[in-house]
């Protein structure tokens, strides 16, 4: 079964070579190359917005490792996406400062205007919406990230306008 | 009053560069130790300050180090690990350190690295600083090009290589042992102990992990001495601490002030005291996994033995402020939703347990709790206590259950009696 994946893997989509080249990189600096497989799931995952089944396997296949382990990692960590998503991601705190201090307000209203839930894309495919825990400003909560972006203090009819600047 | 750690972070500027911070009196600390004492001199001046580790636990760092396997027959491969993983909700004091002085950072790792002699070392940082990440890279950057890091640094024969990692979004990334299998391109669950990391950790090699304001305040005891360090107190904890207040009072915020200030003084002087309309019923002392202290225990000092014994923990000394217009129920059931998410799910009470106690705790928001649902509450907040997990996840995440249940008590019935949120 997993020989079966491997195999179909090395005739479908591989890694190119700017992918190979970050890999090899990290591989370098660990003692085995299965060691660099989170770094490798996100140079990839930077280059294609998400990790599909069939760059899984590439990867499992470059560092040595089995689809099926490779796996087990990805989808252990929040942040490594195995569904497409969106041109910009928002990562909303739903920790309890931000609970405190009204985050779900700013929830209904990105739900408002979006049209969509935690987990969801929106329909023209611009905004993934997920929640996450604490951003480490709880002293200016309620805070959001989106894509490298820290918003903080947030009232919810500013929500309009921030969103704006990705549109 | 001095406040050694803060003294050179101004947030509305970029932080120092390396010849600023050179100007400033920084990477003096590695001159002296590299040049002028010996590793075991360094562990026994740790020691002595009494610096308790940041990240928690409050334990003697120079005591942690001293476990460090030393001399020929100790392995040539020792790593260093700062962990800045910061992640506990309502944590806010690591991300000022490594925004505001990276530098500071470096050069307690340097220091640190030298004291146990690793010649590798990472930054393990949490994926959502993405501008902490940007100044490490540049501050590391500036080190070794200014001879701070690298082969034979300064002359004195130590190298050491620094690199940073960034996560990808666990709170059990920040676990010392699951930060370590994440480190080896693993899952992020813990290891169980012993062999400790300090014997056996990174790849198998001697390891240690501190907390960033652990290591940042390496350099200032290096520089001014034991007896220093330990005059900054108002308590038998060496040194100053971070401490930070966030919910509904007037300023929240993160100060360094001296360890043992009192929590009164910290919420009603440095916090600005409650917003208008809103009365103070309890706090979270330090983060998520600590017990609720209320009015009664204002006065005690925030140190490790202090607040202990008032029934919580220091934790990380960043807390959370309930007040009397947000529902308890609602509070706690938010902390159990973030530790049922995050456990790994290695042992049975926390992997089974969490997801129960934030169901039961939803249903009684939603006035659908029954009283015996209290019993079962509380039956899972002893079920998750120390000694039945492999990790301090489960039990942190039993303290402010347990003692919600304690001082909150009223207001889980007032939902089962009235079948609604008392505070909708
Ligand atoms: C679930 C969990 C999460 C933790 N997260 C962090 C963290 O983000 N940062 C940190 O310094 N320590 C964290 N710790 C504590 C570490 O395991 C460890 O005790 C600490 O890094 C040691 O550093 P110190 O001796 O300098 O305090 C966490 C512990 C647990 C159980
Ligand atoms: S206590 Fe929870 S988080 Fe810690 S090892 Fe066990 S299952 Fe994992
Ligand atoms: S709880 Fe939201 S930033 Fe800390």
């Amino acid at each position: 079964m997993k020989e079966d994946l491997e195999n179909k893997n090395t005739t479908t989509v591989g890694l190119n070579e700017q992918e190979r080249t970050a890999i090899d990189h990290e591989v370098s600096l660990v003692p085995y190359p299965k060691a660099a497989c989170i770094e490798a799931l996100k140079i990839v995952q930077n280059n294609r917005g998400w990790i599909s089944d069939e760059a899984l396997s590439a990867i499992a296949l470059y560092l040595n490792m089995s689809a099926a382990e490779l796996d087990s990692v990805a989808t252990f960590y929040n942040l490594i996406f195995r569904k497409p998503v969106g041109q910009h991601i928002i990562l909303l705190c739903d920790s309890i400062s931000c609970w405190v201090m009204g985050y779900r307000v700013l929830y209904n209203e990105l739900n408002k205007q979006l049209n969509i839930q935690f987990g969801e894309t929106s329909p023209d495919g611009m905004f993934t919406l997920l929640p996450n825990a604490c951003l480490g400003c709880c002293d200016h909560a309620p805070a959001m990230l989106i894509d490298d972006d820290l918003y903080r203090d947030i009232k919810p009819n500013e929500l309009e306008s921030i969103l704006k600047k990705y549109n | 009053m001095e406040r050694p750690l803060t003294k050179n972070i101004h947030l509305n500027r970029p932080p120092l560069d390396a010849k600023e911070y050179e100007m400033a009196g920084g990477y003096l600390a590695v001159k002296k130790a590299l040049l002028k004492m010996a590793p075991v001199d360094v562990i026994e001046l740790i020691k002595e300050s009494n610096l308790k580790g940041r990240g928690g636990a409050g334990f003697n760092t120079g005591m942690k180090w001293s476990f460090v396997p030393m001399g020929e027959k100790a392995p040539s491969t020792k790593y260093l690990v700062a962990n800045a993983d910061e992640m506990e909700p309502g944590t806010f004091k690591d991300r000022l350190l490594l925004e505001g002085n990276p530098h500071q950072l470096l050069e307690g790792m340097i220091v640190a690295a030298y004291a146990i002699q690793a010649n590798t070392g990472y930054v393990f940082l949490r994926f959502a600083y993405k501008e902490a990440a940007k100044r490490i890279l540049q501050a590391i950057k500036e080190a070794y090009e200014a001879g701070f890091l690298g082969e034979n640094i300064l002359g004195s024969g130590f190298t050491f290589h620094l690199h940073l990692h960034t996560g990808v979004g666990r709170y059990m990334c920040g676990e010392e042992t699951a930060l370590l299998n994440a480190l080896e391109g693993k899952r992020a669950t813990p290891r169980a102990k012993p062999p400790f990391p300090q014997v056996s950790g990174l790849f198998g090699k001697p390891t240690i992990v501190n907390n960033v304001e652990t290591l940042c305040n390496i350099p200032h005891i290096i520089n001014n001495g034991a007896d220093w360090f330990k005059s900054l107190s108002h308590s038998e904890d060496g040194g100053t601490k971070l401490y930070g207040v966030s919910g509904n009072v007037n300023a929240p915020g993160c100060w360094e002030l001296p360890m043992g200030i009192s929590m009164r003084e910290l919420i009603e002087e440095y916090a600005g005291g409650m917003k208008e309309g809103y009365k103070f019923r309890g706090v979270l002392p330090g983060g998520a996994s600590t017990d609720f202290l209320t009015e009664l225990h204002l006065d005690i000092k925030m140190d490790f033995k202090s607040v202990s014994m008032a029934g919580s923990r220091l934790g990380t000394g960043t807390m959370i402020v309930l007040d009397d217009r947000t529902c308890p129920v609602g509070f706690v059931h938010n902390l159990e939703q973030f530790f049922a998410h995050e456990s790994c799910g290695w042992c049975t009470p926390c992997r089974e347990g969490l997801p129960w106690v934030e169901k039961i705790l939803w249903s009684i928001e939603q006035g659908k709790g029954s009283l015996t649902d209290l019993d079962l509450l509380e039956e899972q907040a002893r079920l998750l206590g120390p000694g039945n997990t492999f990790c301090a996840l489960a039990p942190g995440a039993a303290e402010p259950l347990q003692s919600a249940l304690k001082y909150f008590r009223e207001d889980f019935e007032q939902h089962i009696h009235q079948h609604k949120c008392p505070y909708d």
